[in-house]
């Protein structure tokens, strides 16, 4: 684990994946809309209405997936304090938050003629826009404090508070009467969907997650040239100003 | 490395003790999560007449009754237990029938009557195509609500 910590080493294996991610993110996109929109049946109670859901559910399975990625790359972050913990975390969170914004659009534009109300304030409903704005907060915290030491540190905490949300969007249809409907595809007794409909929202799922390894990946190079930047900066100003460079470490890894 | 156990152990009983702060909280606020009571919340517990809140369940089989040129429908709200009557006037959402899941708003007024404000659809989470609905309506299978 540690190996890959090393970010020279990351951008080199980055660089590698990086196209394949993309192109199977792009192939698997296509794939999913074409039959999800196009020869995958319309269902015998909500008609074709329910092609909206082979958008909202992905987005709403990858809102939570990056949310549990950003708390775990936190708290890798605070406790073994990786350079690369700490840029994953960074990167993630615009991501989720995009996935969750469409998530949410998706569902109320679904709500509306199913349901005849484009919100409620159920527990899911609710949770899920918490967990929205858990992902503003975070990236907003990272913007407020300028030395990014301290902003990871804040950052980090209130990834790992706002986690509890996770299981509480989750479990919300079990534990509470909602008017969102209960899990169709991941339940103990199998999925509650016809295969017809469920594959190709599996091939979206795969599709987002492809997308969400592309732009994470991306954002975390960028982030890395970012602080290179900086420390080259950093050293320029010191150069002239007389003194000693300050030693990379942040660069390198090496701590 | 004792530092970095330190941090560790730091973290975890923070996230155990945030854990079961959440939970306690959860619990406590139970009854104000959910989103509607079910006809045997109301009917055993009981709730005053005029005091708005929302009533779930599955239209009753043959309680559906239209008055006044369609615009006014009355029905049953039942669990399977108990069962209470809902006036409702104005447009039904597109899934609405019997048998199908609902959330009505409203009050209770002094005959017990639940006049409801507005009245959406629960969708349930089973997604098939029309053609295998209706194989398995067919072939007796039929697990979910009437069409």
């Amino acid at each position: 684990m540690h190996r890959f910590a090393n970010p020279t080493r990351f951008m080199r294996l980055s660089a590698r994946i990086l196209p394949w991610a993309a192109g199977l993110a792009l192939v698997l996109t296509l794939a999913g809309l074409v039959w999800g929109l196009g020869y995958a049946p319309p269902d015998y109670q909500q008609g074709d209405t329910v092609r909206i859901m082979f958008v909202h559910v992905p987005a709403a399975w990858m809102a939570m997936f990056s949310y549990t990625f950003m708390a775990v790359a936190s708290a890798t972050a605070l406790i073994w304090k990786h350079p690369l913990a700490d840029f994953s975390a960074k990167a993630a969170a615009p991501i989720g938050a995009c996935f969750t914004f469409i998530a949410l659009v998706t569902g109320s534009l679904w709500g509306q003629p199913m349901w005849g109300t484009w919100w409620v304030w159920d527990a899911r409903l609710t949770s899920v826009l918490v967990l929205f704005f858990l992902y503003l907060g975070y990236m907003a915290l990272w913007q407020a404090i300028e030395d990014p030491q301290k902003a990871s540190r804040a950052a980090a905490i209130l990834a790992l508070v706002g986690f509890v949300n996770v299981p509480i969007i989750k479990f919300s249809v079990d534990w509470w009467y909602t008017l969102h409907q209960p899990a169709s595809v991941l339940r103990l007794d199998g999925p509650a969907i016809h295969p017809s409909i469920l594959w190709p929202l599996l091939v979206m799922a795969l599709a987002f997650k492809a997308y969400f390894v592309t732009v994470l990946l991306v954002r975390i190079r960028s982030e890395i040239n970012l602080r290179k930047i900086r420390a080259m900066q950093q050293a320029r100003i010191a150069e002239e100003v007389g003194f000693a460079a300050p030693p990379a470490a942040e660069i390198t890894g090496r701590t | 490395m004792t530092r970095k156990r330190r941090r560790l152990y730091f973290v975890l009983a923070g996230m155990v003790t945030l854990g079961l702060a959440t939970t306690l909280v959860l619990i406590a606020f139970q009854d104000n999560l959910v989103f509607f009571y079910s006809p045997s919340d109301v009917v055993e517990k009981g709730v005053e007449p005029d005091r708005r809140f929302r009533i779930g369940g599955l239209v009753e089989e043959n309680s559906v009754t239209r008055t006044d040129g369609d615009i006014t429908v009355a029905f049953r709200v039942t669990d399977q237990v108990h069962a209470v009557p809902v006036v409702f006037r104005g447009l039904l959402p597109d899934l609405f029938r019997e048998g199908q899941g609902i959330v009505a708003e409203g009050t209770l007024n002094g005959q017990g009557v639940f006049v409801a404000s507005e009245v959406l659809a629960k969708h349930d989470e089973n997604y098939m195509p029309p053609e295998v609905a209706d194989a398995l309506k067919r072939a007796g299978q039929w697990q979910g609500e009437e069409k």
